[in-house]
């Protein structure tokens, strides 16, 4: 059992260090907006078309 | 949108056979429009633009896209999308562009017509339609993109004109400061939503081996006293951050003795927090700290959740308000009209306002004649003849030919602006209503804290000092309102959600508790009961002379002529001929015959014979109404009449009945005259006593004040001239098409065409009332049984820890699952209105 004194101070941190990059996403803006990236991800494969010239 | 169904219908059914689709848009291309052998087909020339601009630049994907979701392409307006001059006036990037990395800068854009993937994809892919743009970024929950760009290399204007392309037309983000720092606080609330959740998870496991050990687990003395430890210090970070305002707030309520769910929900975990530290520190009792670490997270997520959905609406009207325009045109001292930032506009300029363009400033017309419709900030429903020299005041609008005005006061010097000023005012007098939870809260505390001593003392006779601490702070924390605290939030979050899919965005969430009870709901006139436009009332002559006077009146763009050509069948006929439209009135040829359509003077003016005795009864009976009369005069005799007024809206009457048989008092609050106004109540039948005609904007808010004294007030209306009357009023709801100024006023907002959304608002007030009712009395039903238990001394902790969770629970259940609104057609999930 005494292994337990080391696991359950290292889950802590683990868990410590889960919240604290999440505070990060938060802080940088990524959960302002939940609606417009899974949108992102349907369109990934459209793109192979080249970069084209501009247009007037 | 209308538009789409419009060119449907024209369309019809002989064309569907052959079914040419618009190569952008998807829609069917009228049969004039059709080219024949080309294999691209177009319904409008901005669907050509905007699909010749998508392949040039190598998007294609965008329409693969759309066909892969089933969707297509917004269909382009006719109106033109301008050349927004405006975007590059300095004043214009001081006040929405900011600075980005180098030589960049950055600007947010409010764009109409953004609605799926296709859409994000192609507005991301911007850097590529118009070289300079560096990146852009979407948000489809606010309808905004973020455009970097290098301003050495491309204007604004071009970027904008792009959009407008594509058919996305921009829009400055007006974004109030309120709101962002709001954004800012939503971040700080996830933040300690995910720190509660951490603290909460991992002393809920802690509390699993403790327990275990507590049921002849083999704990040793020693892991046990570390556990115990390990949960005080992370229970006590989950007090002390996520729970501080928690604490905050019950100290606000105590310090300035209002009512607060706040106040016996922080006295729980603060007796809580204290014993179970106690108890650490001496190795004896029990600690709370599972319990409580899952309340704070509960309490954060109901709170969060139900200020999410009051969020999103916010964002809505916001969203509404940067679509109002922010620009003016200025006529320059070389005479040339620039598009320029309305904040620019300096009284003495002189400004140019198109038809159906709303005058930006308050002024005196220097040229021009045109009719003003001042509806929105008088509510008179007549337009109003301007020329030369007559003044205009802000927020009316130009609806016949292009007027010149000279500004003689700006901004929050217009009239328009003083009354926004009058709303300030009024929303800061308002009190605030009492929570239906927040009540209860006092008598609440004071009946668990004089059980708690009851408890307490009893023990003490009995069993000791030690024992009777105890059981009086275990019935403090088992008593503790949490399920109260967190379903009533998450209750009327849910139903500010509901609303906003039925079109009513509601600001606040006191709105329903406001809504509650009956009271008085005035109503004002003009595009309230009304349709805010002018429409055929009844006419007069014999059907064939009408189909002249309505085929002649086709594509003129004065509102009486588009309300003929509407409201009066026309003839399949063809096109006028050698029309010519004149001050008053309009001729031409239709059919081979010589038609005049006009008012009475302009219809004298050219000298046909006299009008008959019916026509001139016809008139007469007109004026008496307060209507429009328009004549049409065939081949120089006049023999047939139009009356034009401000319709009724077709669901009015029956909004009315239906409110008065929910017991609210209706009554009418209008700037129009008697005579108008009375036609309009006797038609609905509010009593003549209720209506009252003629009112300026500061009287229908005093009136309303005056009402608000003695009991609940809805104020209803759409208006410059009702906004201050709406912040005055117990609930000040805008209707669908207001003007900006009751759009910022208002507590609810109709996104949703006509009245029957206020019915139903009204109807969801004492609903949602229910609902949290009900909630307590769930809620309460619990605390009895755990506080029953706590009295007698029998309550385990880990019974504690277990009707915690599954009250909070049932409660949010009943939140979730109440009725916020009538059985009818629900709300279409995910359906935008904008």
């Amino acid at each position: 059992m005494d292994v337990i004194y080391v696991v359950l101070p290292l889950a802590l941190l683990l868990g410590g260090g889960a919240v604290a990059l999440f505070i990060r996403c938060v802080k940088t803006g990524q959960y302002d907006d939940l609606e417009t990236p899974p949108l992102r991800v349907l369109a990934d494969d459209l793109d192979e078309a080249p970069p084209a010239r501009r247009a007037d | 949108m209308a538009n789409e169904t419009a060119q449907l219908d024209e369309v019809g059914a002989e064309e569907a056979a052959e079914s040419v689709l618009c190569a952008h848009c998807r829609l069917l291309v009228p049969a004039g429009l059709v080219e024949p052998g080309a294999t691209e087909q177009f319904c409008c020339h901005g669907c050509r633009a905007a699909y010749a601009v998508i392949h040039a630049c190598g998007l294609e994907g965008y329409y693969r896209l759309m066909e892969r979701m089933g969707d297509r392409a917004t269909a382009r307006d006719a109106e033109p999308s301008g050349d927004y001059a405006e975007f590059d006036d300095p004043a214009f990037a001081a006040l929405y562009c900011r600075p980005a990395t180098g030589n960049l800068r950055a600007v947010e854009l409010v764009l109409e017509g953004m609605h799926c993937a296709a859409c994000v994809w192609l507005l991301e892919r911007l850097e590529r339609v118009v070289p300079g743009v560096v990146s852009a970024r979407v948000s489809l929950a606010r309808r905004t993109v973020e455009v970097v760009y290098d301003p050495g290399a491309v204007r604004l204007s071009r970027i904008g004109g792009a959009l407008a392309t594509l058919g996305y037309r921009p829009h400055a983000a007006r974004e109030n400061a309120a709101r962002a720092a709001q954004r800012l606080d939503e971040r700080k609330q996830l933040v300690r939503l995910a720190v509660a959740g951490a603290c909460a998870g991992n002393v809920m496991l802690m509390a699993f081996a403790l327990y275990g050990g507590l049921f002849g687990g083999n704990l040793t003395p020693a892991l046990e006293a570390g556990f115990r430890w390990l949960s005080l210090g992370t229970g006590l970070v989950c007090m002390a951050w996520p729970g501080r305002d928690l604490f905050r707030g019950a100290w606000n309520s105590v310090r300035y003795r209002t009512a607060s769910i706040d106040a016996p929900i922080a006295l729980a975990v603060l007796a809580g927090g204290v014993m179970g530290t106690v108890n650490t520190v001496l190795n004896r009792g029990e600690i709370y700290f599972d319990s409580l670490t899952m309340l704070i997270f509960l309490l954060l997520v109901g709170r969060y959740l139900g200020g999410r959905q009051q969020r999103a609406a916010a964002d809505s009207v916001e969203l509404l308000f940067s679509l109002t325009s922010g620009a003016a045109s200025r006529v320059e001292a070389d005479g040339a009209v620039r598009r320029v930032p309305l904040e620019v506009v300096r009284s003495g300029d002189v400004v140019e306002v198109l038809p159906g363009q709303s005058v930006p400033v308050d002024g005196v017309v220097v040229s021009g004649s045109s009719a003003v419709d001042q509806s929105l900030l008088t509510g008179e429903s007549r337009p109003v003849r301007t020329a030369t020299g007559d003044s205009v005041l802000a927020a009316c609008v130009n609806l016949e030919s292009p007027l010149r005005v000279r500004a003689t006061a700006t901004g929050r010097d217009t009239r328009a602006g003083r009354l926004m000023a009058l709303v300030e005012t009024a929303a800061q007098r308002r009190p605030g209503v009492v929570r239906f939870a927040d009540s209860i809260a006092r008598p609440f505390t004071l009946v668990v804290l004089a059980v708690a001593a009851v408890t307490a003392a009893a023990w003490w006779t009995v069993a000791g000092p030690a024992r009777a601490v105890d059981n009086a702070v275990s019935l403090l924390i088992v008593t503790c309102p949490c399920a109260l605290g967190v379903a009533a939030p998450l209750a009327v979050g849910v139903a500010i959600g509901r609303a906003a899919r039925r079109g009513m965005l509601v600001k606040g969430g006191d709105v329903f508790e406001r809504l509650a009870r009956p009271g008085t709901i005035l109503l004002d006139k003009t595009g309230t009961l009304t349709q805010g436009r002018m429409s055929v009332v009844r006419t007069f002559g014999d059907a064939w002379v009408l189909e002249l006077a309505s085929a002649l009146e086709r594509n003129a763009t004065h509102p009486i002529a588009r309300a003929i050509a509407r409201d009066v069948p026309g003839s399949a006929d063809p096109e006028a001929q050698g029309r010519q439209s004149d001050r008053g009135g309009i001729r031409g040829r239709v059919a081979g015959r010589e038609v005049a359509v006009g008012n009475e003077a302009f219809i004298r003016s050219l000298n046909g014979s006299e009008p008959g005795a019916g026509v001139e009864r016809f008139l007469a009976g007109c004026r008496a109404e307060g209507l429009s009369a328009v004549l049409v005069a065939v081949d120089g005799q006049p023999c047939a009449a139009v009356a034009l007024g401000d319709a009724v809206r077709p669901e009015a009457a029956a909004c009315v009945a239906a409110l008065r048989s929910r017991g609210w008092e209706v009554g009418m609050l209008t700037g129009d005259e008697p005579a108008v106004a009375a036609r309009v109540g006797a038609a609905l039948g509010i009593e003549p006593s209720a209506i009252r005609a003629g009112v300026m904007p500061e009287e229908k808010a005093r009136i309303v004040r005056g009402l608000g004294a003695r009991g609940r007030v809805v104020m209803v209306g759409d208006g410059v001239n009702d906004a201050a009357a709406l912040a005055e009023a117990t609930v000040g709801i805008a209707v669908h098409g207001g003007a900006e100024a009751s759009l910022s006023a208002a507590d609810v907002y109709l996104a949703r065409e006509g009245l029957k959304p206020v019915v139903e608002l009204l109807e969801a007030g004492p609903r949602v009332l229910g609902t949290v009712r009900r909630i307590f009395v769930v809620s309460t039903s619990y605390n009895v049984l755990a506080g029953a238990l706590a009295v007698a001394g029998v309550i385990h902790p880990i019974v504690a820890a277990i009707l915690m969770p599954i009250s909070s629970l049932s409660v949010i259940s009943v939140a979730l699952r109440s009725r916020t609104f009538g059985a009818g057609s629900p709300g279409t999930g995910g359906e935008r209105w904008t």
